[in-house]
This record gives C-alpha cells, structure tokens and sequence, in this order.
C-alpha cells in the first residue's frame, strides 16, 4: 500500500500540467481530486478510471481480482471499437467469495490467470486490484510476477482500487501501470520517421478511425495508440516514437510527460474535436516530426490537406446554417475542452448560452471568455434541477451533454445530444464535425417536440375534456379541433 | 427435478450475475420519495446507476457514503451521518434506505448501530424512515440483495393494525418489470380488492414524464402504504425469493401469506385466480376467463413451434423458474440452464441439470440449442452462436421497452408464447432437396449434409 500511496502522490504531481502547477504546494498534495461530498457525490470510482484507460487494449484479458459488483456490474458497457479481437468485451473476474476475503484471494487470482491463458490465449493478463482485495491486503503485484514468470506471458498488475480516488486518478495510475510494466519491453519491426504515438483516445464509437486516414494521407503512422483499438505489443513498442499527441483530457497526460522524459518522445496536447482544433492538431503532429528529423517537406503537405479538407468541411456544414442560425446551445461536457467545440459551433451561427468548465484550466477559461464574450454563462457545476430548469424554460434549444444528465433534458421535453463516452456516433475530425452538426440539425428538426409539448386533452385551457360523463364526445380547441371519444 | 452443480472453476468469465447490494438499491427505488443510498466507494453506486439507466433508460435517483480508504479503515460513521445529513438536507426524501457493499463488510461497519446514534443525535430527522440493510458484494446475487431489502423494509417499517377488509400485500420480486406490476395491479383491482405492491417500480420506473423535476424516486409504494402493509387481510409473495419478507411480515403483524412461484404460466394464473376470488368473495371477472381462453389457444397455436425445442438460459433463480416452466409446459427442452445464486426452486426446475456459474459455461452449453433467454449480456455469445436470442432479465441495455414487457397474467403468458414461436418461425429451414439424403458411410466431411430441418 505504500508503493500505492507514492505513486498516488507522484501522479498528483505533475509538472506539465498548468492546472496542477498554478496551486500552492499544500493545495498540490491533495491532488486534483476534490474532497468527495457523501451523499452529495457522482461519478466513477479510481478503478472505473482505470478500466476505461486501459479496456480499450484490445487482445488482452482484462481480469477484475473482486467481488461480483465491480465487472458483473458494469462489463461490456463502453464504447471503444476494435478492428480486431474482441477480447477486450469478454468480461473476466475472480467474483471473490466470503472464503477468499477470510483466507485471501491470492492463490484464486493465480489459478485465475491460468485458467484464462490456457483458455483464450491472449497477448496479456491485466489484472486489476479493487476495494475488497486491497483492504484484505492481497498482494497483486506480486501474484502477477509469479504468474509472469511461470507461465511466460506478460500478467500486469493495475493497482487503483476503487477507494482510492475518483476516475481521472485511476486514469493515471493506469498510465503508471503501462510506464512501469509494458512501455518499453518490446521493439517494433521496423520504425519510420514519421511514427507517432496518440496517447488518450480511446477509439469511441471509432473516433480514431475518423482521423488515421488524414494521418495516412499525410503519411504518418500510429506506432501506437494508447489505448484505442491498441494491440498489447503496440503499447509494449510505443517508446520507438518519434512524437506524440496527448488528447486533450489531461486524463493520461502523466504517460505523455514520462515518455518524453525517459525516451525523448516530444508531445503536444491537442484535441480532434472542432474543425481548428483539428487542423491545428495536424499542424502540430508534422511539425513535431520534421522537428525530430521527417523531411520538411511534409508540412507543406500537411497544410495543403488542411486547406482542402477544411474548405470541404464548411462546405458540407453550410446547409445547416439557416436552420441553425440563433439556435441557443447548452454544452455540458467532461473531459472535452469546452472551447474547441465552442468555436466549430459558433461558426454555424448557433448561440452557446452556456458551458460547463469543470475540468477545464484557466487558460481554457480565457479561451471561453475571448468567444463568448464577458457575460459568458461558465458554470463550474451545474445541478440536475438548475439543468432542468434552463430547459423547461427555453432559455437552451438544445443541450449536448453525457448520459448521465440525458434525462433532464428529455424529461423537460427538450432535444438532448450524447457527446460522451457511450455516444453512439463520432464526432472527431471534419467529418465528425459535419456529423454533429447534422445530428444537431436532424434533432432540432424531428417533429416529435411539437407533439409532446401539446397540452394533454385534459389539461387543455377551456376543455370540456375533464367531464366525468362517459361516452361524452367533446372537441379540443385550437384549430386543429379534433372529435375525442373518451369512452374509447 | 435437476441436480444443482457449483463448478470448480477460479475465474469467472462473462458474468451472469450482479451484486446484492444494486439488487437492494432497485428494491428501494420502488420506494415512493426514497433515496437509495450505498454505504461503500462512490463507485459502487456509479456501476449500478449506470446499469439502471441503461436498462430502464431513465434517471435513477442514488446516492452513496463515499468511503475512501481511509474512512474505511477508521470506520464509516462519520461518513454515514453526513450522507444521511446531506440528503436530507439537498433532496428531502421520506426514505433513506442504506445497502453495505463489500467495501465496508469487509470493515465490519455496525451500521445498525450507527443509525441509532445518529437517531439520538438529530432529533431533526425523526420524520425521516431509516433502513439499513446488509449486503456484502461477495455473497449472493442481485435477487439475494432484492430479498433481504424488502424483508427489512417491511421489518422495519409495516405497522400491525386490525386487518382492514379487501386490502392485500403484493410482495414483487426482482424479476417482475415495472409493466408485470401494472398488469398485477389491475387483476387484483379488478376483483374489488386493493392492493399494496411493495416495491413498486411501476411507480417509478416505469418511464413516465413528471411535472416538475425531482431529485428523488417518483413514485412507488408510499411510506404510509408501507406502514399499513401490516393491516391488510392477506400477503401474496410473487417469487420465492419473497418468501422471507412475507414471513417477516406475518410473524410481525399476523398477516397470512402464499408464495405463488411465478405469474407466468396457466397453472399458476389459475392459482392465482382461485386465490382473488376467494380473497375478494367474488367470481372471476369475465375479461380473465377470455383471457384463459386465448392464452389455452396461443399454447395450442404454439406447441407446434415450440415442442422439441432445445432451450439454453441463463436467468436469477426465480426468473429461470417461471420462464423454464412455461418452455418445458410447451414441450421445450431446458438443454442449458444456467443461474447465480443458490435457491429451493433449482431443484424444481424441469431440466437434468441447473449449473450456478457464468456466461461462459452457458456458451459451452449452448452449442446446438435453438435459442438463448438470458439478459442483454447474451449478446456476444448470440452473435458467435448464431442463435436466436430472447432477452430476459437485468439488464437489458441493447433494446428498448425493458420496463414495459410483460409476461405476467394469462394475457402477459399468451404474449410471451407468441413471442417465442414467432422467433422460431422467423428461422424456419426451408426445405431443400438434400435435407434426406442421408450420409453417406464414408461421411468424413458429413458435418455439412446432417438434415438442417432438425433446427
């Protein structure tokens, strides 16, 4: 557990992050966790964060040394996309018994992983530590390096039992996990000079394969992508990099710094959300690599791609501009830096009346503030009924939030967007920009909200609908008066 | 009638089951202005709110105490009081109903105890009903977690009174949907008689659109329905699972009981009528006795699809009896029958063998069967299968309507059986010239030429 707490400590400090950086040394200690409100808290716990990290991998066994409520509960349930084994999605835990918590789990855990190796074959075991095991005091770290050395295949120990922290901190001590266990323990076959590693996306609803074809068009490979539709071995070679791009969440961005630290793999932090944040995500990829040595020439090639995909982009997207001219925006998101999807937003003539800037820096606040102007509505933690209320009275069109707040929106009768981890379509990239739109449009446009929003004939002004006589035919009023038979 | 085999295997893969306590947390949402709360890590109310949501595609109010690891090791107390405290404080609910988790068995926390002193302590909350149940995630299922929170809501919370004459307790199980209980409630109501349906997701999970937005559960079995569940006349427990509450229930407020094992099926609606009827001192109103009649026709319309039909599922204990009867009554066979928790009625079930074991020994099994009922986590194993595939069960996340499908009541059986045949007709082998040509001796790649029509 001590070996846990300094890591802990370590991924609380973290240089490259400004946020981190702006706090006093005390404030620093506490981590970026806030203090969790009981009966007042939301969200996932450190080892949610940690499967999330890491699920998307997709040839290895994901192994859950627990009892039942942490994989049987959630297994299967998020979106990363595969382009080969489905491994990943198959479900794998000790389900520890009133037994094991009485005499420990740890020989369970051993004939655990051998089990799944004789049965699925798969490139690595990771094995992930959780509340239960870790109060008992099973030692994973060490089960998993007898099981290494016996059985001859790679068994790593994810060390973020749920009581620990909150999701983003399971992030990074998922990160530690790969920098301490994978990174770095294999060679590729060959290397380029345009390889690079994209660190933080995890290929939802297949967002990664909205941009690689850009990325090979421009000629650059993913060496590595940590960690969507990854192979193990990618990962174990992602250290032969010439570059990187950590996606914008912060959530891992504790690999991104040791990565260039250990291997001088310079990073840039990026987003491929938004039609600017996309290109300048290009940009930034080829300028690091011709930095690193790639011809130079790739830049112009670069901006020549930029210019024409971004040409096509406002292109497809003005259709939409009528329609969704003064169209008024509530934007909830997470991870995603506000900002970005702001602008691409704004420039089809929607009307962003207000974002939430929980996870976001100071310098994205600035950002906010610059297009959205002084009186722009940030909100640091919106409530579900304040939610409700903005709604319900039209002070939003439309809300593009995650899941979790879908039914505030739907339940006031309002258009709602998933923009989060379960979302069904992709938003990354041009196309994905295009796409958003068009769902926006395609939302805002179905005629279902006229319908819902019309008064029941019961609660209709000057109905005569509320008589108790039955069999009695009474006529809504309006203009589209209707025979209603409330025998029927 | 089947053996019940545990199997020795150390990892369990594709899991079946889910833990007791979000089995206790669903309980509770049946609950009128409850406020479901996990004592354990604020992830063990996120996995199950995010399993709920999925499954009911609805906003399902739960909290948790958030213990961390050093709340854990200090005990929970503290973190207890101020949930409860905060609660109260934010969403003002009538019931705070509490599960433990792993986390904090594991501990040992006293929370009985802890209730007390926070009892003495805030004489503010005196209005506030208190229940604590205790559900380590390491023994048991979700049913299991089901169970022993109705038994300790009624424990708690029923009131002994003079029976009050046409009122009777509906104890649900786990697995009755939100639209089964509507369904109960209308056979009940239409013997004159009126029922207190406890938990009561029809309540509030059964996807409606509220007039205001509240924080808390919208509907369910009121805290005054729950105090006066110890005045009704008589207790009808649905599942045995409910077995406990329902003796809770007459051992504190003499209030006599049956446990009828399933609603689904013709046997046992017709208990159930028998039941009512006497209840209610009142004939069985004619809309159920053509119910009867269409449902003893759609078996007969059925039989033909269904007969000989090898079956693989995997469901809750309770669920798995009254889907598995109604199969083997049509002349299916339960050739795969895998369940989570151990259970009186496995041994009841019409098969040679019940396994309490995983998604993954169902595949095993399933190989060669017709078609698969389990809940939406078959999808997978249905896809490599290529089997038909019925959804049953929580959770069920890939289809929409969960809430609303009824199997329950003459009319809920008739639906489920036309259901099923259809799947089968929808996969019917279409004669070719070689389905009787039988194999040649020297068959070795014969694999191929075995008559199809046998699917």
């Amino acid at each position: 557990m001590d070996a846990l707490k300094s890591k802990i400590q370590e991924v609380f400090d973290e240089p490259a992050c400004g946020k981190n950086q702006a706090k006093g040394e005390k404030e620093r200690k506490k981590g970026c966790t806030k203090q969790l409100v009981p009966g007042a808290a939301a969200g996932g716990c450190a080892f949610d964060g940690a499967k999330i990290a890491l699920q998307p991998i997709t040839d290895v066994a994901h192994l859950v040394h627990g009892p039942i409520a942490c994989e049987g509960n959630s297994w299967d349930n998020r979106g990363a996309k595969s382009s080969g084994s489905s491994l990943y999605r198959t479900g794998f835990t000790t389900d520890v018994n009133e037994l094991d918590v009485i005499y420990g789990g740890e020989k369970h855990l051993f004939k655990s992983v051998k089990e799944i190796l004789d049965k699925y074959d798969p490139a690595a075991v990771f094995v992930y530590q959780t509340c239960v095991t870790a109060l008992i005091g099973d030692d994973i770290e060490a089960v998993c390096k007898a099981a290494t050395q016996k059985f001859g295949k790679p068994v790593i120990p994810v060390n973020a039992p749920g009581f620990v922290g909150n999701k983003n901190l399971g992030n990074k001590l998922a990160g530690e996990a790969l920098l301490d266990f994978v990174i770095g323990t294999e060679e590729p076959e060959t290397t380029t000079p345009y390889d690079i590693n994209i660190i933080g996306e995890y290929n939802l609803a297949g967002e990664l394969w909205q941009v690689k074809p850009l990325l090979d068009e421009m000629g650059v490979r993913i060496l590595s992508c940590i960690s969507g539709d990854a192979k193990y071995r990618e990962v174990a070679y992602s250290h032969r990099a010439k570059a990187a791009m950590m996606v914008c969440s912060k959530a891992m961005i504790n690999i991104a710094r040791k990565m260039e630290e250990r291997y001088e793999i310079p990073f840039f932090e990026g987003s491929f959300y938004g039609v600017s944040d996309m290109s300048d995500s290009l940009r930034n990829i080829a300028k690091l690599l011709v930095d690193k040595g790639a011809p130079a020439e790739l830049l112009e090639r670069t901006e020549a791609i930029i210019q024409r995909e971004e040409a096509a982009c406002w292109q497809r997207m003005e259709p939409y501009r009528d329609s969704l001219k003064g169209v008024k925006v509530l934007l909830i998101t997470g991870g995603v830096k506000s900002w970005s999807v702001v602008s691409a937003l704004q420039e089809v003539g929607m009307e962003i009346v207000g974002t939430s800037v929980k996870k976001s820096t100071l310098e994205d606040k600035q950002k906010i503030k610059e297009l959205m102007g002084e009186d722009a509505h940030m909100v640091d933690d919106m409530t579900p009924r304040e939610m409700y209320k903005m709604l319900k009275e039209a002070q939003a069109d439309i809300m593009l939030s995650g899941g979790r707040s879908q039914f505030i929106a739907l339940k006031a009768k309002m258009p709602w967007l998933d923009i989060n981890q379960e979302r069904h379509h992709a938003y990354a990239g041009y196309d994905g920009m295009v796409t958003l739109v068009r769902e926006i449009d395609k939302s805002l446009r179905n005629p279902i909200w006229e319908q819902v929003r019309k008064p029941a004939p019961w609660d209709a002004e000057d109905s005569r609908c509320t008589t108790q006589d039955s069999g009695t035919v009474v006529t809504l009023p309006g203009n589209d008066a209707l025979p209603l038979n409330l025998a029927a | 009638m089947a053996i019940v085999t545990h199997l020795k295997k150390s990892c369990a893969v594709n899991p079946l089951k889910m833990s007791a306590p979000i089995g206790a947390a669903l309980a509770f949402t049946g609950l009128d202005n409850c406020m479901p709360t996990l004592h354990g890590s604020q992830g063990c109310t996120a996995f199950g709110l995010v399993l709920f949501v999925r499954h009911f595609k609805e906003a399902v109010p739960m909290q948790t105490t958030a213990m961390n690891e050093a709340t854990t090791i200090m005990g929970g107390y503290d973190n207890v009081e101020q949930a409860i405290l905060n609660i109260h404080k934010r969403a003002n609910p009538s019931i705070i109903a509490i599960a433990s988790t792993g986390l904090t068995e594991t501990k040992g926390d006293d929370v009985d105890g802890y209730l007390s002193l926070i009892r003495k302590k805030h004489p503010e909350l005196d209005e506030v009903a208190l229940v604590y149940v205790s559900t380590p995630d390491y023994v048991g299922a979700f049913q299991d977690g089901w169970s022993k929170a109705v038994a300790k809501i009624v424990k708690e919370l029923a009131v002994p009174g003079l029976p009050v004459a046409g009122q009777i307790n509906v104890l649900a199980g786990s697995h009755l949907t939100p639209g089964d209980l509507e369904e109960i409630r209308e056979l009940v109501e239409a013997f004159g008689l009126k029922p207190i349906i406890l938990p009561d997701l029809s309540g509030s999970m059964d996807g409606h659109i509220p007039d205001n937005f509240s924080p808390t559960t919208l509907g369910g079995t009121t805290l005054a329905e729950l105090r006066a569940s110890g005045s009704s006349e008589f207790t009808l427990a649905i599942g045995e699972h409910m077995r406990d509450a329902a003796q809770t229930l007459q051992d504190k407020c003499s209030v006599p009981f049956e446990v009828l094992e399933s609603l689904t099926g013709l046997d046992t609606n017709d208990r159930l009528m028998s039941l009512l009827a006497e209840l209610s001192g009142r004939p069985a109103p004619n809309k159920y006795r053509r119910q009867r009649s269409q449902l003893m026709d759609a078996m007969l319309d059925a039989h033909f699809f269904i007969g000989g039909k090898k079956i693989a599922i995997g469901a809750e204990p309770d669920l798995l009896l009254a889907v598995g009867k109604l199969f083997a009554g049509l002349g299916a066979e339960l050739t795969a029958v895998v369940t989570t928790t151990a259970s009186p009625v496995l041994e009841h079930l019409p098969a040679q063998e019940v396994l309490i074991g995983d998604l993954e020994d169902l595949e095993q099994r399933a190989a060669g069967c017709d078609l698969l009922v389990t809940h939406s986590h078959g999808r997978q194993m249905a896809e490599r299968l290529q089997l038909p595939f019925l959804r049953m069960g929580i959770p069920m996340f890939d289809r929409l309507g969960a809430a609303h499908q009824v199997t329950v009541g003459y009319r809920g059986t008739r639906n489920l059986i036309f259901e099923v045949a259809n799947m089968f007709m929808a996969v019917a082998h279409e004669p070719g010239p070689d389905d009787w040509r039988h194999a040649a001796p020297t068959g070795a790649e014969c694999g191929s030429c075995t008559p199809a029509a046998a699917h």
